[in-house]
This record gives C-alpha cells, structure tokens and sequence, in this order.
C-alpha cells in the first residue's frame, strides 16, 4: 500500500552529522527540504566520542563554518572543554578540539532544524528510491509514504543494514540502539550502486562514581579559548570538566590475549573492513605486542550525566572480558560499565562512483555524504553533508556546482581523496594528506571559504563586510612593516641579544625583524611607535604571512601549476577504452572515476604522465572539431 | 609554459648533437648555459639567427657550440625555442643537457615537444592521432626503460634511501596528527641527523650519476653461447685485455665477468657469461641461469656460434631467446671450414659478422655492426641514457630540498613548514617509481604507530 505525502525539492536520508548540514545548506539556499531520521531522538547523535575536531578534523571544522554550516557554532555553544592541540609544532597544524556535551548537542541542531525556514524533519526510514531514467524522482518510506523529490542526499551512517557485535552475541541495530535501515541497501544495489561492508568500533561507557581519579593523570582545557566559529563569541566561553589519562598494563592484555577467540573478528564473524586509525584494543595489543602499555582517555560525556567515555578501547569482545580487562586497570578497579563497547559493521558506497560533487555518476539527482561514501568521523561527515547540499541545491536552481580544489581546503582534500583515490578502510583526516598545508590552516579558513559562501548565499553581508574589512587591515599592516625602517639603537640591540638574535649594525624593515624565528609582530611593538591598534586574529594573519612568507610563495606557485591542469576539463561522458593509444590500464582506472579534469585524471593511481599528455592532445582535438563544425 | 628540454638528436655517435630548450624561459635557460663570442644574449637575438660561443658548466668551457634562436611563434613547439648544437659525443651532450637542465629547464616528457606544437596549433589536427601514437610509444619505452633502470644499483640505493626519508615523514605525520597519543617527540636535532644521513647517501648517489653512466657504465652488453664457442676469446679481444680464462675446457666461465669497452662513441658494459648448456654441475648451471637473466636485461647481446660445427640444440634455444632483442650474431672460427647451418639464423633477420676470434679477425666488423645498431635504431630520450638523466634530476631536486629543511631546521623554522620541503623531496624520489606520497606516508603512520582512539 503506498500514499502520496508531497513533494520536496531535495529529501536527506538520515539526520546525523551528514545529514543535518546536508538539510540546512539546501534548505537556506531556498529549496523545499526533507529531513528524514529513523529516530527524532537521534538527530546530530555523537555515538562515538564526546568530542568535536582534533588534528585535521578541527581545519575541518573551520572551513564548514567558514561556508556557512553549523558544526562549528553549534561545538561553540556545546563544549564543555575546549584545547587547541599542537600548539608548539606551527600554525599549520595547531587543531582545534573540545569536549562536547553529548545531550545538549543534540538538542542544538534539533532545534536548528526545527527552526529553519523551508526544512520540514520527519521520524521515517527511507525503503527504496524512484529512479527513472537515470534520474531521482521520489521516495518510498516502509510505512508505505510516496515522496515527489528532484534530488535526494544519503547520509546514512552507520545505520544500513547496520549490525553490532559485542562477542559471541550479535543483532541487527544502528548505532546506541537505534533501529537499522534494512531496505534502502536493496533499492542502491538495484539502481546499479556499489554497496561495501565497512566496520567501526566504540568503547564502553562506564559510571563516574565507579572511577577512582586520583591516581590518573588530569588533563584541563585552554586558558585562552579559541571558539570554532569566526562568528561566535569568545568571551562566554569557559571550561566546565576536566579529562583523564589512565593506562593498561600487562595484565590487561594477558586478559585480552587469552580470550581472542571471543572475539567476532578473530574468529571471522565479521566481514566489514575496519578503519586503520582507529584500531580496537584488541588490535592494538596483537598488532603492536611490544608495547608494554596503552594510555586511554577517561572523558565526561556531558554535564548532566555520569556517563564516561573510555577513548583508546574500543573492542569488539564479550561484556564479561570488557569488564576484566577494564579492571586490571589503575584507576578503574572497581569500575561499572553501563553501555558496554561493540563493533558495528554497515553498508557503505564505493566513492569512486562518484563526482566531485558528490552526487552519482550513475544517478542524476543522488548525492552520497558521510560514512556512506566510506568516510569516517563526524567532521568528516559533516563537509561532505555540506558540500552535497549546496550542490543538490545548485542542481535543481540550474547553477553550476561547487567544486573545492585540493588548495582550496581541507574540503576539497578529502572529496578529492575519496571520489579520484577512493578507500579500502574508513577515511580519516589527516593533516599529513594536504599538500598544500601551509596555506590551508585553520586560522585562515575564513578568508579562503567566507567568500564562496557568501557568494552561495551562505553567509551574511554583515559577515561578508567584517571579513572583507580584516582582509584589508591584514594587507595594510604587511605593507606597512615591509616598508618601515627600523634603525639600530643600544635598547633595540639589547633586546635583540636578549632574545638570542644577532643585534643590527645597519637599519632594516621591520618585516624582516619579524621573520627572525626568535622573535614576532607582538614582542616588538615597543620598537614600533606608530603601530595601529588591530585585532589579536589580525596580528596573527600579519606575523604568519610574514614569518612564512618563502614557504607560502612556494606552495602558491605549487597552486597555479595544479590549478591549470584542473581548469581542462574533460567531457563527462568519455569512454576512455576509444582513445587511440591510451595504455589499457590507464583506460580502466580512468573509465572507473571518469575524471572532472585533466588535473584529477593525473591523480588517479596507475595514470602515467605520458598518458596526461595524450590526454591533452586527445582534449585539443576534440576541441578542434568541435570548432570546426 | 615552462621551459623544458632534451637532445633532440639521435643518442647515438654523430657529427653534431642538438639541445633543444623550449617554454617561456628558453631563452633565460640558454643564456644561463651559452656564451657567445660577440657578447650578444639569447634574449636579445632576433628569431632564425644564430651565434657561435661556448657552453659553459659554471666557469668550466664544456663544448664550443653554436646557439639558434626561434622566437615564437615561428618555431618547431610555436614557443621561444633556442637550440645548442655541439659536437656529437655523447659524454658532452650529455653534461650540457644536465646543465640545461640545473638551470631552470624540466625534463621534456614523451612526445612533450610533439605536445606542445600540437597545442600551440603548429600541427594540424588531422595529425593529432600521429601525435598521439608517437607519445603512446615513447611511453611505452619509457615505461619500460623504467622497468630495466630499475634492476640497477644506483636505482636500488635510491629506494633505500627513500624508505629512510618516508620514515621520517612518517615520524613527522604521526607526532603531528596524533598529538595525544603515545609517540616520540620529534626534536629538531635528531630529525637534522637523520636527514644528514640521508643527504650524504643522495649526495653519494649524484656523485655516481656525475662520472657518468654512459662513461662508467655503457651500455649494458652481454655476450652469450654455447660452452667452448669462444665467447671469452671474443670477449678479450674486445677488451683487449686478458681477463676471461681461455681455456679448451667446455664450461671454464662459470660467473660473469665484466668490462668497459669503447667503441667508436659509444660506450659498452661488456660482459662474459658461461656457456649455455644444460648442466648437471650445480655451480655450472647456476652460471647458466645468470647468463639468461643477463641476457633478458641487456640492451645489447652479442650471441656467439661456432661456425665449424652445426647448430646445436643449446644454440636453438638461444637463438629463440633472441628474437625482438638488439642482437648482433657473431659466427666464430671462421678460420676452420665452415659448417654451421643458416636456416634458423637466418629467420631472425640479423646479418651475421663472421669473425676469427683466435686470429683477432673480423673485429672491426663487429665494431661497425655495434655502430649501425645504435645509429639506425632510435633510441633517443627514451633511451637507458635519458631515463637515467630524469633519474638523476629527481634525485639533485630531492637534494635541494633536504638542503633547504636542514637550513631551516638551523634558522629555528617551525617543523610544519619543514615538513612540507620533506614533502617534496620524497615527491622527487617517488617519481622514478610513480608512487603517490601523501599514500606513502599515511601507510608509514599506520604500520608503525599504535593510533588512534
């Protein structure tokens, strides 16, 4: 039996981290919008650990906010600690990390959601898509509800054909005991999609009261805060809990050991491939076996609960080893588990199946963003959600689509790594996968991604005006330290070898005082009588341009020769197996992720620089003709 | 576009040899390289003129040559183009192509000239698929070319080092995106001791390169046959040097021996292998084995047969081995009758060179065959020669960026910013395999890291 329930401009199936930045881009750039969830009570869920960026998700993070999603604002109002990692290792990786307080994040982007004009949210499990010829054209949901839709997103999670294993026991079921997504997985398959098995993990939850803090190591957040979002507000912000550091020792892992064969992976009941950086202790005690000990992090899940998070032991074995295992630990004698950790294993896509866009190569109108694209991490999933609801936004308005290059963003990086390079195991974000790191850092996300966002419609002229105006200030004030002479005198000198740094015999710029590694723009304001007042996030712009300058020069040009290459596009629909002389490996791989461009084919493993340059003749020609008819 | 360059004449001993630079900077490049006698620039010299110097490495003359200028867009690529002829050994064709190309030019890939006219409209498009066949074929070569380069030593020590190198990426990558968990800190001075070492190992393997490959090493020559065939005669006449045992006794040669020779210009890696034979002697037929392996790698065999005899079953099978190889067929003893039969030597297309190994004659035929080999066929950049100056190039940039993160390291550079001159320098050395780096290092991270929540 099927009925008729309207129809919307653009339907998102599931209401997690994907999906709700998917939903509310789409739905402030002026299309009619559906949130599904199979659980209203699971919107923006933090099923894993209680906490918000890190290295490489936190550049994340920024850039969402930098383009007008809602990660970042809504970490800022939900933290209940806030560290900047990295602090001493350069700008390039300083990352951004709270503590969030499970509940309250929930009920921000639920409420968020509610909110937004244009976006209606409904409990309901997506059972199979409309698609005539090759195109999305509605929805079923297993009650029976037919949706009209022009374009659909699928942000499933970890919820398709979702089934946990906690030691010899496992069941059908999404993440925190939600119910699966049974039926959606059948309706991909059958339009031609390729389904995946992939696996992840979580530790167990244990009781305050159980833990026994004083002999663990404390660890407390930032002195001077430094909030998410280049909108929100820094001064009510404030640490409210602390984390902990305790560690396992050889008992531990002689409990682990002797009960392997308990464990479903171990004894193969698990078929979905598990991410590489996120091993279960299990694996980490098999694998690296000549560690005498693993340190795990003890973290408040919120503030109205006791509820810990165990981060660093995850695990897949029986409720009754977890228990034994936790015990042998310092600190955790006693401890009381209330939800024990288990392995999850869901249904995902292969990424390679589609565009930079992130919509299907072989469905027009179908996005893919989060886990389903084989992506990991709430930040991770978050951007993908973002980018393929701008661009199913753009679709049905008949604008072009967005496209972040690799120098363009963190972003970009990751949908580039995932659609050109595709993943055998859950992608994570690392900072070590941009090249271009030195321009994409986290403190100069905004003027990288604010004016695409505004462009979109995205960010507010108010925001727009304010980022332009420090721009300006930013540019002002290294123009002015690279013209102003800085003449030698006794204190200046006395400063300078104070500091560890050759003192001047003649006069220089100040600019080039402020590139000394040992020094930087704030330490030498008494040397610079006329300096305006700025902005703290100004001086910081001015000192890293500066200091970096060489570095970011040569990144810069690294940039343009990529750029070029990505301006040639090639046609979408290009059989490569036609073209004269391409070698046949070279044909398949790029018959697979049908590139965008002559840049992204280039970066396909098992394309070879000669087979670019044939390309670019073969690209020439086709130009020709098309001229000459 | 930027410059690039390569010989543009066969790799091969002739008259002249010519360097072709092409790109935006063509002429920068030149002048960098040539002096002319009048004092003019490359830059200021009108398009289809030419001027006679000298091309300088530094301060050291290398070759005096003379420079032609084609301004775009009336030249071969429709770039400014400047072309350096020189006299034809290879040795300093060489040296000036690798000073060309330390002064700001690229390597030209397969075809890239070829390419670049296409693109700049100087070839029709009805030729586009001409064009495209010819960079489908350097390709090819070059991939195979690639493939041999591979087997050498300079090769092998440059992985080693570059496993060293992704290792400290990989220390690096993991110190900075796992903050939290439990991996060493990175110090400055023990990252600067590790790249020490790996720059005084690049620096040692430039060092190699520098002699040379075509004066150290030649080309890559094999001579094989039957046992008692009189390849180690052949082989010190060749040499002229007695270094190969003689002996009447079948199977005397049981490891491979090797010497330089020149010939005319070329330079041959000549190397004696044991009589092909099947052998029940464990040590004898682990000789044999190597002799066909040699025989797969080299760029050149000199298949032996003893003309006095007919045609064994041992010398069927290496004349099967032969086809589709550059082979040069050399009949000895012919100073004792001649019965040796034609058929199946004569299905392979190769003109045989009868020669007296004994009485050291019908060598300068040999000589001549060699040449013809090497001038009719065209070897050109995709030739062992080339593939092994790209090499080269990939290993100098590699180095310049170590200098660079060393310097840095000592002026107080924060190590994210080193991180990125490592970046490239592993970048370079994964070209010579095609391998991605961003892939390298992650994987590093996740084999040798416990990470991760």
């Amino acid at each position: 039996m099927s009925y008729k329930m309207g129809s919307f401009d653009v339907a998102v199936i599931g209401a997690g981290h994907a999906g709700v930045e998917a939903a509310l881009a789409s739905a402030r750039l002026g299309c009619k919008t559906v949130l599904f969830t199979i659980s209203l009570d699971q919107i923006a869920n933090l099923p894993c650990n209680p906490s918000i960026g890190g290295t490489a998700k936190g550049h994340l993070v920024r850039e969402i906010d930098a383009l007008g999603g809602e990660m970042g604002k809504a970490a800022d109002k939900c933290f209940i600690q806030s560290r900047m990692l990295n602090r001493g290792k350069g700008p390039a990786v300083h990352s951004l990390r709270v503590q969030a307080d499970r509940v309250l994040y929930h009920n921000y982007m639920k409420k968020v959601c509610e909110n937004q004009e244009n976006l209606c949210v409904k409990q309901a499990e997506v059972a199979d898509l409309m698609i005539e010829d090759g195109k999305i054209v509605g929805l079923h949901t297993s009650l029976g509800a037919e949706y009209e839709v022009k374009a659909a997103i699928i942000a499933t999670g970890t919820y398709l054909k979702g089934k946990i294993h906690i030691g010899e026991v496992s069941f059908e079921s999404g993440p925190d005991s939600a119910l699966p997504s049974k039926y959606l997985s059948k309706s991909l398959t059958d339009s031609g999609i390729t389904i995946r098995r992939f696996k992840t993990g979580t530790p167990c939850r244990v009781h305050r009261r159980s833990i026994n803090f004083d002999v663990m190591e404390i660890q407390n957040g930032d002195d001077e805060i430094v909030p998410f979002s280049f909108e929100s507000d820094v001064n009510d912000m404030e640490n409210k809990v602390s984390c902990y550091v305790a560690y396992t020792n050889s008992n531990t892992h002689e409990i682990i050991k002797s009960n392997l064969h308990r464990s479903p992976l171990y004894a193969g009941r698990i078929e979905g491939v598990g991410p590489r950086y996120c091993p279960s202790i299990e694996d980490k005690i098999v694998r690296f076996s000549d560690k005498p000990r693993h340190q795990l992090f003890v973290e408040p899940m919120g503030l109205e609960t006791d509820e810990f998070y165990l981060q660093g032991m995850s695990s897949s074995l029986p409720e009754d080893v977890q228990l034994a295992f936790l015990r042998s630990i310092e600190g955790l004698e006693n401890v009381e588990i209330m939800r024990p950790a288990y392995a999850i294993e869901y249904d995902c896509c292969d990424p390679t199946e589609l565009l930079s866009t992130l919509e299907f190569k072989s469905v027009s109108g179908l996005y893919g963003a989060g886990q389903f694209n084989g992506s990991s991490g709430y930040e991770e999933a978050a951007a993908q959600g973002l980018v393929a609801g701008i661009n199913s936004a753009l679709k049905i308005q008949g604008k072009e689509q967005l496209i972040l290059d690799r120098a363009s963003s963190y972003i970009g990086t990751l949908i580039d790594d995932l659609v050109t390079k595709g993943c055998s195991d859950p992608y994570r974000m690392m900072t070590s996968r941009s090249e271009y790191r030195l321009i994409l850092r986290q403190d100069n996300a905004d003027q990288r991604l604010t004016p695409i966002g505004y462009e979109l419609g995205l960010i507010s002229q108010e925001r727009y005006d304010k980022l332009t105006a420090k721009i300006e200030e930013i540019k002002t004030e290294i123009k002015r330290v690279q013209k102003l002479n800085i003449a030698p005198s006794d204190e200046l000198n006395e400063f300078l070898e104070k500091n560890g740094t050759a003192p001047l015999s003649t006069g220089c710029k100040l600019a080039d005082l402020i590139r000394r590694p040992q020094l930087g723009y704030d330490v030498l304001s008494p040397f610079d009588i006329q300096r305006p007042k700025l902005s703290a996030e100004v001086c910081e712009q001015v000192e890293l341009t500066i200091k970096y300058e060489g570095y970011i020069s040569k990144q810069l040009s690294q940039i343009e020769q990529m750029r070029k290459l990505e301006e040639k596009k090639l046609p979408k629909n290009t059989d490569y197996s036609q073209i004269r002389g391409l070698r046949l490996e070279a044909a398949e791989k790029l018959n697979i992720v049908k590139p965008l461009s002559i840049g992204q084919a280039s970066r396909i493993s098992g394309v070879s620089p000669a087979d670019v340059s044939l390309l670019m003749v073969w690209l020439e020609q086709q130009k020709g003709a098309k001229n000459a008819t | 576009m930027s410059a690039i360059a390569a010989i543009s004449t066969p790799n091969a001993p002739g008259g002249i040899a010519v360097i072709r630079i092409s790109g935006d900077t063509a002429f920068e490049v030149a002048d960098a390289v040539f002096r002319s006698v009048n004092g003019k620039k490359a830059c200021e010299m009108s398009g289809y003129t030419c001027a006679y110097g000298f091309a300088y490495d530094g301060d050291e003359r290398i070759d005096d040559c003379i420079l032609t200028v084609f301004r775009a867009p009336n030249s071969y690529t429709g770039e400014n183009v400047a072309e350096i002829s020189c006299h034809g050994g290879l040795y300093v064709t060489k040296r000036i192509l690798r000073t060309v190309l330390e002064n700001g030019a690229e390597t030209a890939s397969a075809g890239e000239f070829t390419k670049r006219a296409f693109i700049n409209g100087k070839i029709d498009l009805t030729q586009a698929e001409a064009v495209m066949d010819i960079i489908s074929a350097k390709g090819e070569k070059e991939l195979k070319m690639a493939e041999i380069l591979r087997e050498g030593a300079a090769f092998k020590k440059s992985q080693s080092t570059k496993e060293k190198l992704i290792k400290v990426l990989g220390d690096l990558a993991a110190w900075a995106d796992y903050p939290e968990d439990d991996i060493p800190e990175v110090e400055p001075e023990a990252l600067k001791n590790s790249l020490y070492e790996i720059r005084s190992e690049l620096a040692e393997l430039i060092k190699g390169y520098d002699y040379g490959r075509i004066l150290r090493d030649g080309i890559d020559t094999v001579i094989i046959g039957r046992p008692n065939v009189g390849k180690s005669t052949l082989f010190n006449c060749l040499s002229g040097c007695e270094r190969s045992i003689v002996t009447d006794i079948a199977g005397t040669t049981r490891d491979v021996i090797e010497e330089s020779v020149k010939i005319g210009d070329l330079m041959l890696r000549l190397s004696d292998t044991a009589g092909i034979r099947e052998t029940d002697d464990i040590i004898e037929g682990i000789g044999v084995d190597i002799a066909y392996k040699r025989l797969d790698e080299a760029e050149l065999i000199i298949a032996v047969f003893d003309g006095s005899c007919p045609l064994e079953k041992d010398d069927l099978a290496l004349l099967e081995r032969l086809s589709g190889k550059r082979a040069i067929v050399v009949i000895n003893k012919s100073d004792v009758s001649r019965k040796i039969d034609f058929d199946r030597i004569n299905e392979l297309n190769i003109q045989p060179v009868y020669i007296s190994a004994k009485e050291n004659s019908g060598i300068d035929e040999i000589h001549t065959a060699i040449e013809n080999l090497f001038e009719a066929s065209e070897i050109n950049f995709e030739s062992p020669l080339a593939a092994n100056e790209r090499q080269k190039r990939c290993i100098d940039l590699s180095l310049q960026n170590i200098d660079e993160a060393i310097s840095a390291i000592d002026s107080g550079i924060m190590l994210d910013a080193v991180t990125v001159l490592l970046d490239e320098a592993v970048q370079y050395i994964l070209e010579l395999t095609g391998e991605k780096a961003t892939e390298a290092v992650v994987d590093e991270v996740f084999s040798r890291f416990c990470v991760g929540k």
